[in-house]
């Protein structure tokens, strides 16, 4: 049934896009590759983490829309699930590391060898399996966003404030990785990653790979996406976006619909930080600035939420815009980004695929209407002929 | 008239006379006494010319109690090496400028007659400390008296008891309450170290607990190991004692601490209280308005240095209405231009202001430049004064004036004023406002201005303690968007209390958690109270609630 749920009813956009999703999980690492240097097909190796950066974007702004789009949740702190999905897959890539860092400590990371720490801390246990990170990646952002959501949901804090006490939410868990005591490398964070699952991180090969698994992963998340915005559950969940009181008047437990949603969407946070930590050879605190989470918002803003495609279409549109402005004129992305912030909520309100929607949309009943105005008129003018030609042999009488 | 005048004259001429005379002899007087003092200490002074370093010194010990004002001029030279005797013992020369003169070593007189065997007078180590800790007593009777109370503070931190007779003799001359003061409490430490009678030591430990700051508390530990038996009590009692206070005096400080940062919170807050609490509008570019403030207090202060450079301490006196008017008018270009088409979508206007505030940030770095600029403290705002065991820094104490005054003058707007019962009815029902006539538009556009103003003096006083960058603003929005949702919206007295209370729960708890994981602690306490009480502690209540 579930797989009837995941595989049935998607509308042909997502579909389409799933497929070029998954086209650019085969074709970028064979085209980077295969093809030789110098063809006008290669892709540069310096280009597939890059491409890799921006899906992982794309998920996590997936992921903000489906509470803030579809369960107008605005959450200013999906940056913390990310980080913390990212801190999880960069506490099993220390590890991985072993004797190898600068002090050649076999068990503990520089960082810790650097603070005169003796031994490993609890919470380090286990890190240095794969399958318990990759369990971590998902269960503590989800763990998080659970407490989290189960408190503020149930008391109906909503709108606003909602948003405020996640933005409250990051800045703290910003404030604690900041501290050494903490034992997650404060300041600097985790770096100079060496392995992962026995290969080297920064060959090309891993690296392509890498790529492909993101895009793959950005593939799923939005067939599961999709799953959960056309199934009753997430017509519900619109309902609760537009009108909450009358949802709950209804008989809906509003709460736990938007714990639900808000838990999944801290889960896919999480895995999109583990997929890009390993590509961006860095995790720090600076992850779970409140500023992040906000740009998070406008990617999806600009690419439309409340639809699916719309929020990986903005997050690649802003980022790319975002690595070519800071390239040209580092001094001018600041104004872009802000004005980019103010155009979107004046004049774009719906983002660039919601717009595009509703021209075609119009379009589309323009041209009923005007089918409808041309039957219209071809029978008013058919019937005008045929009294013409009922009349003419009057007149020629 | 005319004729009483010669006699006058004569009666003024004759007192200056007799004042002249009575000074003159004064002089001489004096004069004599300085001689004599002076060559009282002659045989002392010759002494350490002496061929041996005990006797040396024995001499410098009598010299350094003789409490002769010039001991201390020949025992630095002595020091220095300037000091020449014969080898053989004798008279002592102090070296003159030129090569082979002399002088008279106490007088400073150039010598007569100079023995041909003169050698530099030679030092050791005995002599050396002997000499350092004559000199440090020697400042007990300095003419000046900031140098006489160091040197009395020195003597209280390592009580010696060889000098308690030097010190008795300071006492004696001693009219500075304070130095007297801390000259006491060293008899009164050394006395507890002396083999004194039981009484004596029993008005010693009274004196010292009678001080009652963390000094009296470490002496009075220190001297509890040798103490005699029937003394402890006596000791301990105080010991506990002076812990009671000293933790009073730390809760003080604590809270006055509290104060002043739940003030600068009051001031960061305010602005927001009214365009968040009164118009329901999320201005994430609040802290923006606060940046600009501070920069306008550096240009207002650059200006004012370079056209009339007297009046640079009362360049704040032109800096708050410039910031004031100058941040209100970008409020209300803000308002006009992009709030007013978003009113109803909060979520909206907070991204809109969010990328106003990056905009901001990004014209003010590429004006200044992203690095600090330098605001200067007034001469009356730098400073501290001391009431019982609290430090007040001025600029501190002028920033909690400064925010209430804020506050009273805001809360009589919009209490006592025409435009604030205007703002009050358009928030509570705009579309009757709008029917009695009210310019609800400007209305809106003048509040706005009015919180981003208020912003802007904000940033007056914050560029007073508080780097001036173009990230000043950043550091303050969560904090006041804490502050406004945990004192309750759309109430002013809301926002003075959670100020206040954030700002003094801040404080104690940085004692125990660290300044980071206090904020933290904090932080997460916000999110739970939310939680409980999602309108804030002070929480409007009725119909307009729901909107």
């Amino acid at each position: 049934m579930i797989t009837q749920m995941l595989f049935s009813r998607h509308e042909k956009k997502t579909v389409w896009a799933v497929f070029l999703i998954l086209l650019a999980a085969a074709l970028v690492p064979l085209a980077n590759l295969l093809i030789p240097e110098g063809s006008a097909f290669h892709v540069p190796g310096y280009l597939v983490p890059l491409l890799g950066k921006y899906l992982c974007y794309a998920l996590l702004a997936l992921a903000l829309d489906l509470v803030w789009g579809y369960c107008g949740i605005l959450s200013l702190g999906h940056g913390a699930f990310f980080a913390l999905g990212g801190y999880a897959m960069g506490m099993y890539l220390m590890r991985q590391i072993g004797d190898r860092g600068v002090y050649a400590n076999p068990l503990l990371p520089d960082f810790m060898v650097f603070l005169n720490w003796q031994e490993l801390p609890w919470y380090w246990y286990g890190f240095n399996h794969f399958a318990f990170a990759a369990l971590m990646v998902v269960l503590v952002p989800g763990l998080l966003a659970f407490v989290f959501g189960w408190f503020a949901f149930r008391s109906r804090v909503t709108g606003v404030y909602l948003s405020i006490i996640t933005q409250a939410m990051t800045y703290a868990l910003l404030l604690a990785f900041f501290r050494n005591e903490m034992g997650f490398g404060g300041n600097n964070g985790l770096t100079d990653f060496k392995e992962i699952l026995g290969f080297n991180v920064q060959a090309g090969g891993t690296r392509a790979a890498l790529f492909a698994a993101t895009a793959i992963a950005l593939a799923l998340a939005l067939v599961l996406s999709s799953a959960i915005v056309r199934s009753k559950y997430g017509k519900v969940l619109v309902g609760v976006r537009d009108a909450e009181s009358r949802t709950r008047f209804l008989g809906y437990r509003v709460e736990n619909m938007k714990l639900f949603i808000f838990t999944v969407s801290a889960m896919m946070a999480g895995v999109a930080g583990a997929l890009y930590v390993p590509q961006v050879g860095i995790i720090n605190p600076g992850e779970f600035a409140p500023a992040n989470s906000i740009e998070v918002v406008i990617w999806t803003a600009v690419g439309g939420r409340g639809t699916l495609i719309g929020p990986i279409i903005g997050a690649i549109l802003v980022n790319f815009g975002k690595s070519i402005f800071t390239a040209a004129f580092p001094e001018f992305w600041l104004f872009a980004l802000g004005a980019l912030f103010v155009a979107t909520t004046l004049f774009l309100p719906k983002g660039v695929v919601g717009t595009v929607q509703q021209f075609i949309a119009r379009r589309k009943e323009q041209k009923k209407a005007d089918a409808v105005e041309q039957a219209y008129q071809d029978k008013a003018a058919a019937k005008a002929e045929s009294q013409l030609a009922t009349l003419e042999p009057q007149a020629a009488e | 008239m005319r004729g009483v005048k010669p006699t006058e004259q004569e009666e003024l001429m004759y007192r200056a006379i007799q004042t002249f005379l009575v000074a003159l002899c004064l002089l001489v007087s004096c004069l004599a006494t300085g001689l004599r003092a002076q060559e009282d200490i002659r045989p002392l002074v010759d002494a350490l010319g002496a061929t041996s370093f005990p006797q040396k010194i024995e001499a410098v010990k009598a010299l350094a109690a003789s409490g002769n004002p010039k001991v201390a001029d020949i025992l630095q030279n002595l020091t220095d090496g300037k000091l020449y005797a014969p080898k053989t013992g004798g008279a002592v020369y102090l070296e003159g400028a030129a090569d082979g003169a002399y002088l008279d070593a106490l007088t400073g007189a150039p010598a007569n007659e100079v023995p041909g065997n003169l050698a530099k007078i030679r030092l050791n180590n005995g002599l050396r400390g002997a000499i350092g800790a004559a000199l440090s007593q020697l400042t007990l009777l300095s003419p000046d008296r900031a140098a006489r109370l160091t040197a009395s503070q020195d003597l209280l931190k390592d009580a010696n008891p060889d000098n308690l007779a030097l010190l008795n003799s300071a006492l004696a001359q001693e009219k500075d309450a304070e130095v007297k003061a801390t000259m006491e409490a060293a008899r009164a430490v050394i006395l507890l170290k002396t083999d004194a009678s039981a009484e004596d030591k029993k008005a010693a430990i009274d004196m010292i607990a009678a001080r009652g700051n963390r000094d009296a508390l470490t002496i009075l530990t220190a001297a509890m190991d040798n103490a005699p038996d029937d003394l402890k009590p006596a000791i301990e009692k105080n010991i506990a004692s002076i812990k009671t206070s000293l933790a009073a005096w730390d809760v003080a400080q604590n809270i006055w601490y509290g104060l002043s940062l739940g003030s600068v919170l009051l001031l960061a807050a305010i602005g927001l209280a009214i365009t968040f609490g009164v118009m329901g509008i999320i201005n994430m570019a609040h802290g923006e308005m606060v940046m600009l403030g501070a920069y306008t207090t550096y240009v207002v202060q650059q200006t004012v240095a370079s056209v009339a450079p007297g009046m640079t301490d009362y360049s704040l006196a032109f800096a708050v209405p410039a910031a004031f008017l100058f941040t209100g008018l970008v409020g209300v270009g803000i308002e006009r231009s992009v709030i007013r088409w978003l009113y109803g979508r909060p979520l909206e206007t907070l991204l809109a202001t969010w990328g106003i505030s990056l905009i901001l940030q990004q014209a003010i770095r590429t004006i200044f430049g992203p690095t600090n600029r330098q605001v200067d403290n007034p001469s009356w705002m730098s400073g501290a004064f001391e009431v019982g065991g609290l430090a007040i820094t001025y600029n501190r104490m002028w920033i909690i004036v400064f925010s209430l005054g804020v506050f009273v003058a805001l809360l009589l707007l919009l209490k006592r004023s025409k435009f604030g019962l205007q703002m009050r009815a358009v928030t509570q029902n705009r579309r009757m406002a709008s029917s009695m006539g009210i310019r609800t538009p400007w209305v809106d556009a003048l509040t706005f201005g009015l919180g981003s103003g208020i912003a802007g003096m904000a940033g007056v006083a914050l560029s007073q303690i508080d780097n001036v960058s173009p990230n000043l603003g950043q550091n303050y929005i969560i904090d006041s968007f804490m502050v406004v949702v945990f004192g309750g919206v759309g109430n002013l007295w809301g926002t003075l209390v959670g100020a206040l209370t954030l700002g003094i729960a801040n404080k104690f708890l940085e004692p125990y958690a660290g300044a980071v994981l206090g904020k933290i602690l904090i932080l997460i306490f916000i999110i739970l109270f939310i939680q409980r009480r999602p309108r804030g502690l002070f929480a409007l209540k009725g119909r307009a609630v729901e909107q």
